[in-house]
């Protein structure tokens, strides 16, 4: 009566003579697991899950249109809302976009400034990722206090900068909007040294963790074949086994020139897809102290960089980046005015939830809720 | 790093000579050429890059509305000055890459006839499932309708919605109360928006 997880067509799911010992539970949009207003259509044979259809759109405001009615810039701080946890590397995703659009050159310090805020953005996203997903597990506020304390830390860095702890509207086309402040590349190396010990500390919560151990393994894994079709990215494909890295396909910026390794997981259970956060993490510090040995003195943005009645040449283009939760890519079409006459994102969120039936058929409906958990969705991307 | 698209559509060419697959010159800057492909032949061009061109990974599927077929042409232009069509049309672009040969984009783009009635195109769905989805949502928002997908519904509008809103020709409702603008002022845009609303 399950469909089989391993074949690459969508599942569908034949009902028969015993219909009504089915139970259909609609979980959600107002449910503290879902990560937001998300819902799920899960039927139900006992406590098997045969079928479930995600519900989209209960945070759907039209990103795009708004995006398409307004000049290239004034959707810069727009970004900041899609991915609300990390709107830094939002807001790089959509300045790389225009870039490749308009052929805009980056200068050198403004490379180091976006690799040195990517970077905390991802230890950010993923050090709140390991307070959820403990919360989904059972362990309600006190992993996600811990995660949490240091995550702000990073915020208030991110206030000093930027003027805000997380709408931050930071990247400019072309560059950065202010240079560093006196001192705050120190407060950075401080952050990055005292990262370590915090996450040998929470790792060592994990790890011999029995009901961790119990809940999260061997769930939710899938051949990494499918993962490919289905178009999942990010730690989630690498934790199946899967190297691919946009920072290492592309070396978009200057990621060519620093020394990391890509992590990877050998199963692609919720296990690994926490495990492989960690090693993500401690990646991100190695890049992270290269970055502020090297970062150079210079132009914080191209100083022809135009940010008043800019206008693109006429073509498209498409531009990505590795953010934390995969691909975050804008598709951007001009047809030579100020406003874009296409802007399309591609959200890493919402197509990673492609494979969630599949992932989940079969198995109970609390293995559901980590395993939504452990894809590490906003719904502020999802649903655009 | 851009795929090399001459080699691919001499490949395409070579494979399935009775395919119509047209290479589109990007103007501006990025050099991200496209392959325009007719709606009748794009699974089967699908196939051959996802089997023997090894592009595995279907990164994103996007709509675009061209109600004025001039600005398309400016966008996309022709490779040769074609006869102006005068009806506009929508339009469905795929971006696709290669993990292991590490390239992409590759851009794919398929037309639809016009934009109220002929508006259909196959769905991909076959070939790679990212574009369930991404697929669900043009439908929505554009009113492409994808032939052979499993599950076409809306997917962010409410079901019971009735247009698409990314086409550059909606309007916006105007039916509800809206401070802080006089209400009067209000309603009568919304009569002449709906002129078919009773009247109270």
């Amino acid at each position: 009566m399950i469909p089989d997880p391993t074949s690459l067509s969508a599942p569908t799911l034949e009902t028969g003579a015993d219909d009504d010992q089915l139970l259909r539970v609609s979980l959600g949009p107002q449910h503290p697991s879902t990560h937001g207003v998300f819902r799920m259509n899960v039927v139900l044979d006992g406590e098997t899950v045969i079928r479930l259809k995600p519900v989209f759109g209960y945070l759907h405001r039209n990103h795009e249109k708004i995006a398409e009615g307004g000049p290239y810039l004034h959707s810069m701080p727009y970004t900041d809302r899609l991915d609300y946890i990390c709107p830094l590397t939002n807001n790089w995703a959509y300045a790389l976009a225009v870039e490749k659009l308009a052929g805009i050159e980056v200068p050198e310090r403004a490379e180091y400034m976006r690799v040195i805020l990517g970077e905390l953005t991802r230890l950010i996203n993923h050090t709140a990722f390991m307070g959820f997903i403990l919360g989904d597990m059972g362990a309600w506020g006190s992993a996600l206090m811990y995660a949490f304390r240091e995550r702000e830390k990073i915020l208030d860095l991110f206030e000093d900068l930027t003027g805000a702890r997380m709408m931050a509207n930071f990247m400019r086309f072309g560059g950065c909007r202010y240079d560093l402040p006196e001192g705050w590349a120190g407060q950075v190396s401080k952050i990055v040294d005292e990262y370590g010990p915090f996450l040998d500390e929470m790792e060592t919560f994990l790890v011999g963790n029995e009901v961790l151990l119990a809940r999260s393994q061997d769930v939710g894994q899938l051949p990494a074949e499918k993962l490919i079709n289905g178009g999942v990215t990010g730690p989630m494909l690498r934790a199946a086994g899967v190297s691919y890295d946009i920072r290492n396909v592309d070396t978009y910026g200057i990621y060519g020139r620093f020394d990391f390794r890509i992590p990877l997981g050998e199963k692609g259970d919720v296990y690994d897809r926490i495990m492989i956060r960690f090693l993500e993490m401690r990646e991100s510090l190695k890049i992270l102290r290269q970055a502020l040995d090297g970062l150079p003195e210079g132009d914080f943005i191209h100083p022809k960089a135009k940010l008043r009645n800019f206008k693109p040449p006429v073509g498209e283009a498409y531009g990505r980046i590795e953010g934390p939760k995969g691909e975050l890519g804008f598709y951007l079409a001009s047809d030579g005015s100020t406003d874009p006459y296409r802007f399309r994102v591609r959200a890493p969120s919402f197509v990673n939830l492609t494979l969630l039936e599949d992932m989940c058929l079969g198995l109970d409906l609390a293995d559901v809720v980590i395993i939504l958990g452990s894809i590490d969705i906003v719904l502020g991307e999802v649903d655009r | 790093m851009n795929p090399d698209v001459d080699a691919i559509l001499a490949h395409l060419r070579e494979t399935l000579p009775d395919a119509t697959v047209e290479l589109r010159k990007n103007p501006g800057p990025s050099e991200q050429h496209s392959l325009l492909v007719a709606g009748a032949d794009l699974v089967g061009v699908c196939r051959v890059l996802h089997d023997e061109l090894h592009f595995d990974y279907l990164s994103n599927v996007t709509g675009i509305d061209w109600p004025d077929p001039a600005v398309a042409g400016k966008v996309v232009p022709p490779e040769a000055e074609s006869e102006p069509s005068e009806k506009g049309f929508l339009e469905v672009v795929y971006h696709l890459f290669s993990h292991p040969d590490r390239v992409g984009p590759l851009v794919l783009r398929v037309r639809t006839g016009d934009r109220d009635q002929k508006v259909e195109v196959p769905s991909v769905v076959s070939v790679w499932r990212s574009a369930e989805f991404q697929e669900r949502e043009i439908f929505d928002l554009f009113g492409v309708r994808f032939t052979d997908h499993p599950d076409l519904r809306r997917i962010l509008m409410w079901d019971e919605f009735v247009d698409h809103p990314m086409r550059k020709d909606y309007v916006a409702p105007d039916d509800f109360e809206y401070e802080p603008t006089p209400h009067a002022a209000v309603l009568e845009r919304a009569k002449k928006h709906y002129p078919s609303q009773p009247d109270e």
